[in-house]
């Protein structure tokens, strides 16, 4: 498939605020199509992968994602999940796919009771998914953060499964790839940042990877990302 | 009407950096015997009707469906009926 026919849709709920800089990634970074897709949507055709972006869904209301999850569309983006299609979910878009049970585990507010705004470093644990393809694994990526609830909760049995079947995705690490709590912006378990669903097509993260997908703002280490769905899609 | 009154909590074994927070707190203003705080939430729902024990099939549904998160919160409710109508 070439790169311009591939289409990507960008789920949209009142109170999500990264729509446009995930529009802009696949646009501008990646040369590919992209449509806005409004929550009350009930039919999705024609895309290749869907992208649930960061904000505060519903005012973040009950829960991070607690009320979106019931949103028309997301019915919907669960089927397209369940054939196999790609759905990534950044920040925001990691919490409706938790409450929505697409993915395992809660996020609990950060240990530091803070909103945490920064830069911060990846490690990748699993290159074999479409969303890393072509990353190597054990490198480091530079992606920002930023959210409150991001410490990343889940039953030892869960985190047992997770760790085998080689689904947490990222971790926070060092700029060398060590596991410290320093590099830990959130109190998550095991410097979690990011895990994928058993089949490998779903991704939820924490970090923003639309926010450093040009040098001029301050990493282009995110563009690697949609790289690497791209490069899958356009393989397929 | 029926009034519902449910109590979310984090499960044990839940940390609850706001619990841990205030207990720190409490602990500098002196009240040293505080072992644990924990944080929760208080929801309280109208219920058109006058039976409480028929409103708890969906009070109970609504808890697990929306409410509260089986990840890592558990929740309890008390049934009653508002007197002042």
């Amino acid at each position: 498939m070439k790169a311009s026919s591939i289409k990507f849709g960008i789920v949209t709920f009142p109170g999500s605020n990264c729509d446009y800089d995930c529009y802009r990634a696949v646009i501008d970074g990646l040369g590919c199509r992209a449509d806005y897709i409004w929550h009350r949507t009930k039919k999705l055709e024609g895309y290749d992968c869907l992208i649930l972006p960061g904000g505060f869904s519903y005012g973040d209301y009950l829960r991070t994602g607690a009320i979106a999850r019931f949103s028309p569309v997301m019915e919907s983006v669960a089927e397209f999940a369940a054939g196999g299609g790609l759905v990534l979910g950044i920040c925001n878009g990691f919490q409706i796919l938790l409450e929505s049970g697409l993915l395992p585990g809660a996020m609990l507010v950060n240990r530091s009771l803070r909103f945490v705004c920064r830069f911060v470093h990846l490690r990748v644990d699993n290159d074999a998914l479409p969303f890393t393809s072509g990353i190597k694994r054990g490198r480091t990526l530079r992606i920002p953060v930023a959210h409150k609830e991001g410490n990343y909760y889940t039953d030892a049995a869960t985190l047992a499964r997770l760790n085998s079947n080689r689904q947490v995705v990222f971790r926070y690490s060092s700029p060398e790839g060590e596991i410290t709590s320093e590099s830990n912006p959130n109190g998550s378990l095991e410097n979690i940042a990011g895990i994928c669903n058993a089949a490998g097509n779903v991704l939820g993260m924490m970090p923003h990877p639309e926010r450093a997908v040009e040098k001029i703002l301050g990493s282009d280490d995110g563009l690697q990302i949609f790289m690497a769905i791209r490069r899958y899609l356009a393989s397929r | 009407m029926i009034r519902a009154e449910i109590k979310i909590t984090l499960k044990e074994g839940v940390l609850d950096p706001q619990g841990v927070t205030l207990k720190r707190s409490l602990d500098t203003l002196g009240y040293h015997s505080i072992a644990e705080v924990r944080f929760g939430k208080l929801v309280q729902l109208r219920i058109q009707g006058t039976q409480p024990e028929e409103a708890a099939p969906m009070v109970e549904r609504i808890c697990q469906q929306v409410l509260a998160n089986p990840v890592i919160e558990t929740y309890s409710y008390q049934l009653g009926v508002d007197r002042d109508e």
